[in-house]
């Protein structure tokens, strides 16, 4: 005899828990945390050395940064003084919640402003996995093709911001910047997009102050939480 | 190429539904991939008969249902299904539209029959 069951729930219910789980952490603690994908080489672990460097002293900054192997861009990021763990995944080509849930078991979280996740480089699995952040950002250079948004729809679809970077090099290659924030418009309409260079003079202006913007909405979020108990 | 993880949390979903249900034997999984969740249905299919083959759920079959981005129109209320990107409402023109689902990655149903004797 057949019988067909109604299932209601998503396939990540696990690491949907513990995302939920985390955010909820991180709002009532008042941390903003970014989750930063890319393809390999893109520069995300430039963006953020340059934004650890550039960050008002006053804010209170940690890196989580994955890797399939190697701690490379930790010891890159360690530099700054800021705490930094590398999560290396053996293999896997994502963060999930559980790995981060594990990284944050010795770090409190009261005294954080913000924290950076610095996904694996992918543009593809790690869109599937919510790592209880507030936002994800999705980092695009601009030596690699402008039609990046149309071939991965699903983390231009899911992230709030698109950091174009090392537009330093525009005049070098043959790359539209507008068509590339055209086509993440097209997949995203409305998406917010910066456009930033690690090594050109105030080339990280648009960045830090997005950042401002929402360190604050964090903190007022977290304000709130704590009126509405 | 997370398909294989995807699969894996597919048939730990459907272990804990089967406990549930002592006495039956899944057969067939049913779930839905939005057009915006990363997920290659083929390729989910393939790992999935990859990790039961030659296990007890050898006989548990994936069936997935790709499901369309879809986006709900602010001005008529409009929903409408997004061919190529096109993200405008279809009937009022206007552009001020909402996302409606598209990343879906849920389960839908699992097919189960009596392992032994049927319970009266």
């Amino acid at each position: 005899m057949q019988e067909r069951l109604s299932l209601k729930s998503k396939v990540l219910n696990e690491n949907q828990r513990i995302a939920e789980s985390l955010r909820e952490r991180f709002r009532d603690n008042g941390v903003l945390c970014l989750n930063l994908i890319s393809s390999p080489g893109s520069g995300k672990t430039a963006l953020l050395e340059k934004t650890l460097a550039h960050l008002d002293p006053s804010t209170q900054v940690a890196v989580l940064t994955g890797d399939i192997q190697t701690d490379n861009d930790a010891r890159r990021l360690a530099r700054f003084g800021f705490p930094v763990k590398q999560i290396t995944t053996g293999g896997t080509c994502h963060l999930d919640g559980k790995m981060i849930e594990k990284h944050l078991e010795d770090w409190p979280l009261e005294n954080l402003d913000l924290l950076f996740i610095e996904n694996v480089g992918n543009l593809v699995c790690p869109s599937s996995y919510d790592l209880g952040e507030n936002s994800k950002i999705v980092l695009l250079s601009v030596t690699e093709g402008e039609d990046k948004p149309l071939k991965y729809p699903a983390i231009f679809f899911k992230s709030d911001l698109f950091v174009l970077t090392k537009v330093d090099l525009l005049p070098y290659v043959p790359f539209s910047a507008e068509l590339a924030e055209a086509n993440a418009r097209r997949v995203h309409p409305g998406m917010e997009i910066v456009r930033a260079s690690a090594v050109a003079e105030g080339g990280l202006n648009a960045w830090l102050s997005w950042l401002d913007r929402r360190i604050d909405v964090a903190r007022e979020a977290q304000s709130l939480a704590m009126a509405g108990r | 190429m997370h398909e294989l993880s995807i699969a894996e949390s597919i048939l730990e979903a459907v272990r804990k539904e089967i406990a549930l249900h002592p006495g039956t034997v899944p057969t067939r999984v049913g779930i839905k991939i939005g057009s915006m969740a990363a997920i290659d249905s083929e390729s989910l299919t393939f790992c999935f008969d990859a990790i039961v083959s030659g296990t007890e759920w050898a006989k548990l079959k994936l069936e997935t249902n790709v499901v369309p981005a879809r986006r709900i129109c602010n001005n008529c209320r409009n929903e409408f299904v997004v061919v190529d990107y096109n993200s405008i409402c279809p009937a009022c023109g206007s552009s001020e539209t909402l996302p409606d689902g598209g990343d879906e990655l849920d389960l839908e149903y699992l097919e189960v029959e009596n392992a032994g004797t049927p319970v009266a």
